[in-house]
């Protein structure tokens, strides 16, 4: 500690690791938040519903989403990425996940809304096994803290039947 | 800076970090804000540093007090022995042992 520079080297070393100490509690903190998530989704019309040229099956609709995020805003939350997936079974695969439609939240202020929108995505499976399927729809959301590990978390909301038939011919 | 300033510049420098980060913790997470919590750390980080770092007068209270030159001449360092050839001999003679 005899110099300026001797002493700014340890000013610098404890500042360091106390801003990690910081960042870390303010992570632990986090784990103390148990949010509950309130969503609603339904299918208000299936627009398309065909057999494209390569062979696999592909659904548009119109979607009603009402959902309310702010509990899982904390003061070390820097955004929440939020997705619907539709979730399905095939002989093929034991699941398969098509994500739908997606947002980004960035404020408190904006969690809680209600949308109606056209599917962002096509559901395009991996051959056509959609006719007659019963498709879950679950919503997934990621949540980026400021500090500390992202969180997943999903929860499942309704179910979709899709006829038995193609709507529009290819 | 003496020794004793030294030893206050690193103890105050500890007590600020320590306390402006747990002052910085404590309003951010009562404000629910994170970027005021890192603002009043660094604003703390920056303080300490300007207390801590420049040699201030205040860290050199308790100078170092040297003996006098005239207390030098009193006491005069031993000088190294003339009589090289005996210490030589002897030298010689603990080598041959």
């Amino acid at each position: 500690m005899h110099s300026a520079v001797q002493r700014a080297n340890a000013l610098v070393t404890i500042a360091a690791i106390l801003l990690a100490a910081l960042c870390t509690a303010a992570s632990f903190l986090d784990s103390f938040n148990s949010p509950s998530v309130q969503a609603h989704v339904e299918v208000v019309k299936i627009n398309r519903f065909k057999r494209q040229l390569d062979g696999n099956d592909e659904v548009k609709m119109t979607l009603n989403i009402s959902m309310n995020l702010e509990s899982i805003f904390t003061w070390n939350t820097k955004q929440v990425f939020v997705f619907l997936a539709a979730e399905y079974e095939t002989e093929k695969n034991s699941l398969n996940q098509v994500s739908l439609w997606d947002h980004i939240v960035q404020e408190k202020e904006r969690a809680s809304f209600r949308v109606k929108v056209p599917t962002k995505y096509p559901l395009i499976d991996q051959g056509s096994n959609l006719r007659g399927k019963k498709i879950g729809l679950v919503l997934h959301w990621h949540v980026m803290p400021k500090s500390g590990r992202m969180i997943r978390d999903k929860m499942p909301l309704s179910y979709l039947s899709l006829p038995n038939s193609y709507t529009t011919k290819s | 800076m003496d020794w004793q300033g030294q030893k206050h510049a690193e103890m105050l420098m500890q007590i600020f970090l320590v306390a402006s980060a747990v002052a910085a913790f404590a309003i951010g997470y009562f404000m629910r804000d994170f970027r005021l919590m890192m603002l009043i750390y660094a604003g703390g980080v920056v303080l300490t540093a300007l207390v801590t770092v420049p040699n201030w007068p205040f860290f050199n209270r308790q100078p170092l007090k040297w003996l006098d030159p005239s207390e030098v001449e009193k006491h005069p360092k031993p000088q190294v022995s003339s009589n090289t050839t005996f210490s030589s001999s002897k030298k010689k003679s603990s080598k041959n042992k």
